[in-house]
């Protein structure tokens, strides 16, 4: 274990996060919160302080040529995640939006994890500054900080992959261009831009602010949901509500899909299998619950936009609400836990599963019944018209096995508290997927500060498996990681 | 600049790694997915599993935006269709394949011209001539030539009893009419550029550059034997490259006994060989082979069979019963390491090792075409430690017409040798750079692109 070069990116990653503590601190100018300017900018000067000690004073010269594989990258990957929600939590604490420090943590994990869920009960009680930096955490957790690094400064020697591999979502991480930072810098430059167009399209609208817009903005660019009115998007007008829903679906697809489209490589782009199966899934179940609503007498035509909008905001894990689904029928909460569970694409902003996973591993179910019948027949699993390799398909079957094992503990952990069953697996789905809106006692509009510590905690934990995908939190655990 | 490297094996990987360290975009093709595991684990490169001779599978790894195509797989064909492909997708891609069956060996022109690939390499010649040119200066270890073969670095160990012992840098090239300029030093394993007041000491390993006429000259007043001509030459093994060699040195003029154990391949090379050659059909595991066909009298002995251990060992023996000899050992499979590199074994010779650093220079020098100031060639001296780079100066910049001494120059950088027409200047701090030289640096910085990269 290379301890020293994994301390060396914590290191970049606390100075990284001290340079984005000035944006809040430049929003508490801005709205007069000189309380909470000078929380941000005392931790800003902080955080940098900290990480030039490690990067130029701690950390020698030679230790930078030192190996930095796969596992340093996992092991650096997790630590950063947990370590700068830690400081995250920090201003909530201290400015007194968020009185307890691990409610604090639990609402920057929500945000860096991109999940959404708030332990806050009235949202426009809080602080600008804070308001924005909770929302400025799904932006930045959306695409990942040490892509964001990846992308503004060259690491020398190693394996940059690694970390990418262990922050980006999905089965095969592959990169756009040979050289890992370019990718970083394509990645976040798509983000960039696909950022502006939903802030330039809204930032008009009459109903909302410039300040809610830019904070609904980075909600949506994350796939994160934190609202910044009590009923989140309900109060926006339709025009909003519409544009906000395509934009929750274009971030949850897959990013190769905008670098093709940037190549003018336009049939490949839409041949992507996984593209296809994302909408097909996400108008597939659109159609169900219209269906549903209209037969059970709940009226299909003026709920369509929030069956639009909730089915996008479920399935690309976003989390954002114009309606309280929690009266509609079973059934559609039946739908919404299955779109929970299936998620983004892979490359995405987006968390659960990934459509890509899904994908083989359906493909699995079909080759198992072929080769039931022709018990000789040598079959290949095909996706995009190439095989893909037992290897990946194995890693994926493992993934899931692990996914459901930590759901049914996390499960089990919450139940002790005594909610319903609805409202104690939604807060596990909702959390380990990263969604941020659950069903029960918290759906639309409700909080989740009524949980006990311990079940915060086994939820902070989740949202953290669930965004880095499992195996780089699960190998802190390892004893194995930590041994010379 | 974007690199496509169609095939990673060991020569594919050794330059997918030197390019991706020099800040290239490279893609690795290859059919075998478990083959791209590694080297996507440990370089920033990307991959493409697939058929490197298929339209398909070079489109995906962006042969329409590539600069160069190194085509590495076994088989010559498909290095070849990869070209071809390459060239025909992208006419601006240049290609370079390696090619390595004897007979295409007279198409190589025919290739540039009509397939238009700019370089084809043959490892098994690229080592015969490595060989024959160790062979032809005796007991310098390592041999480069730049400027067209006017100018080697020759690599030469300081003994108790040589007069380098206990001398200074700048005395040494005072003493040989500053005509001789030491370039590398290696002090206990440590490698640097020396200034003039290091003092050398029995032990070091010195990298010197001079002119080829003044090698034998040099060479005699530095070490008390006399510089012996080669005249009878040991071969064991009867390959490929011990048939380019034992051609090469026939034609020299050198008596050469080639050993190979195979009858009817003897036969081939006796109806290939001039009569200066013997082939003789014989184990050259057995002793009595090798005395009985007089190793004790070779000048110098080479050992080329398939297997490296094999190799290891007939050079042992070798420089036991023929210590005077000069031993040469190829090594294939095995790692250069410093387990090897401590017996003595006389030169050692990898040829993949020579294949990815005659495709880097070609790489390298092409790179910077279209700037004034190129890199000619580079050369990876001491495992890649030092570099030698030619820069040849075809346009005005700020480092011309300025005394050495007063250019700002990095440390670690050594201006070697300038060459001016026919004339060959081993700099003072008084020299000048002009326009139309030709420059050699010598230096432990990496990635140096244009001449002006050297100053400070």
């Amino acid at each position: 274990m290379n301890s020293k070069g994994v301390i060396r990116i914590l290191g970049f990653v606390v100075g990284l996060e001290g340079i984005f503590f000035l944006l809040p601190a430049l929003v508490g100018l801005i709205y007069k919160e000189y309380f909470g300017a000078a929380v941000y900018l005392g931790l800003a000067l902080v955080c940098v302080l900290v990480a030039f000690l490690i990067i130029k004073v701690f950390v020698k010269n030679r230790d930078r040529s030192k190996g930095f594989y796969g596992k340093e990258g996992f092991v650096a990957t997790a630590l950063s995640w947990i370590v700068m929600s830690l400081i995250g939590a920090v201003p909530f604490r201290v400015t007194g939006d968020i009185p307890h420090y691990l409610d604090a943590v639990y609402e920057t994990v929500s945000g860096f994890t991109t999940t959404g869920a708030s332990i806050i009960t009235d949202v426009e009680s809080i602080m600008h500054c804070n308001l924005f930096f909770r929302s400025f955490t799904h932006w930045l957790g959306g695409m990942g900080v040490l892509v964001f690094i990846l992308a503004i400064m060259p690491m020398a020697g190693g394996s940059p992959l690694s970390l990418m591999k262990a922050e980006s979502p999905g089965p095969t991480v592959s990169k756009l261009v040979p050289k890992a930072q370019k990718t970083a810098l394509i990645l976040y430059g798509l983000y960039i831009a696909l950022t502006l167009a939903e802030f330039l399209l809204i930032v008009f609208d009459p109903s909302i602010n410039v300040f809610e817009s830019i904070c609904h903005t980075f909600g949506t660019a994350g796939t994160g949901g934190f609202g910044v009115r009590n009923n989140s998007v309900a109060s926006f007008s339709p025009y909003v509500q519409v544009v906000t829903t395509v934009f929750m679906l274009l971030f949850g697809l897959n990013f190769s899909f905008y670098y093709l489209l940037l190549l003018k490589r336009f049939r490949e782009a839409f041949n992507f299998s996984e593209i296809r199966w994302y909408f097909g899934i996400y108008f597939g179940a659109v159609a169900l619950m219209l269906i549903d609503l209209a037969v059970k007498g709940f009226g299909a035509g003026k709920n369509l936009i929030a069956v639009f909008f909730s089915c996008a905001s479920v399935m690309t894990t976003t989390g954002y609400t114009v309606a309280d689904f929690g009266e509609w029928p079973v059934f559609t909460h039946v739908i919404f836990f299955t779109l929970m569970f299936i998620g983004g694409c892979a490359g995405s902003t987006g968390g659960g599963f990934k459509v890509a996973r899904i994908i083989l591993l359906t493909k699995q179910i079909g080759r198992d019944v072929r080769k039931q019948i022709h018990p000789n027949r040598v079959t290949t699993i095909k996706n995009d018209g190439k095989a893909v390799s037992e290897e990946v398909l194995a890693s994926i079957n493992r993934l899931f096995i692990t996914y459901v094992f930590i759901l049914v503990i996390s499960t089990l952990i919450i139940a002790l508290d005594g909610f319903d069953f609805t409202t104690t697996f939604a807060a596990v789905m909702s959390t380990y997927n990263n969604i941020g809106v659950g069903l029960g006692d918290i759906c639309v509009g409700d909080s989740f500060s009524m949980f006990s510590y311990t079940s915060k905690s086994v939820m902070i934990l989740d949202m953290l498996f669930g965004r880095l995908e499992i195996i780089p939190m699960l190998l802190l655990f390892s004893p194995s990681t930590w041994k010379k | 600049m974007n690199v496509i490297i169609v095939g990673c094996g060991r020569v594919g990987y050794i330059i997918a790694e030197h390019l991706s360290k020099e800040n290239h975009d490279v893609t690795l093709v290859d059919s075998d997915e478990n083959k791209l595991q590694a080297p996507l684990a440990n370089l920033d490169i990307q991959a493409v599993v697939g058929n490197g001779t298929t339209f398909s599978a070079l489109r995906e790894a962006g042969v329409k935006n590539a600069d160069i195509l190194i085509a590495v797989t076994s088989e010559d064909e498909m290095n070849m269709i990869s070209c071809m492909i390459a060239k025909k997708a992208n006419p601006n891609c240049s290609t370079i394949a390696r090619v390595r069956k004897p007979e295409y060996l007279p198409e190589r022109n025919f290739f540039k011209n009509a397939i238009g690939m700019s370089m084809v390499i043959n490892p098994e010649l690229a080592a015969a001539k490595e060989i024959y040119s160790l062979i032809s200066i005796p007991n310098a270890l390592e041999v480069d030539a730049f400027a067209n073969g006017r100018i080697e670095l020759l690599k030469v160990k300081v003994t108790e009893d040589s007069i380098l012992n206990g001398m200074k840098v700048a005395d040494v090239s005072k003493k040989f009419d500053r005509k001789v300029l030491i370039c590398i030093l290696v002090h206990e394993g440590n490698v640097s550029i020396p200034n003039g007041s290091t003092v050398l000491s029995a032990g070091d390993m010195i990298s010197v550059i001079l002119p080829k006429a003044y090698i034998s000259t040099f060479y005699n007043s530095v070490s008390n034997s006399s510089l012996k001509t080669i005249k009878n030459v040991m071969i064991a093994g009867g390959g490929t490259t011990g048939y380019y060699l034992a051609e090469m040195l026939s034609d020299a003029g050198i008596n050469v006994k080639i050993i190979e154990f195979d009858r009817n391949r003897c036969e081939v090379l006796s109806s290939q060989l001039s009569s200066r050659a013997e082939v003789i059909n014989g184990d050259a595991e057995n002793r009595d082979t090798l005395l009985e066909n007089g190793l004790e009298n070779m000048d110098a002995f080479v050992a080329l069979t398939t297997v490296d251990e094999e190799n290891i060992f007939l050079s042992l023996y070798a420089n036991k019963v023929a210590p005077e000899c000069k031993q040469i050992t190829r090594i294939q499979k095995l790692e250069k390491d410093e387990i090897i590199a401590s017996l003595p074994l006389g030169s050692i010779v990898v040829p993949r090792q020579l294949t990815a650093e005659y495709i880097l220079q070609h790489v390298r020098a092409s790179m910077g075409r279209d700037s004034g100031s190129s890199v000619e060639a580079l050369y990876e001296l001491m495992d890649g430690k030092v570099e030698a780079l030619e820069f040849s100066i075809s346009e005005e910049n700020e480092v011309l017409n300025v005394p050495l001494a007063d250019l700002k120059i990095k440390p670690s950088i050594l201006v070697a040798s300038i060459v001016r027409g026919k004339k060959f200047i081993t700099p003072s701090g008084n020299d000048m750079i002009q326009l139309n030289d030709t420059v050699i640096i010598v230096t432990t910085v990496k990635g140096l692109d244009d001449i002006t990269d050297i100053l400070d």
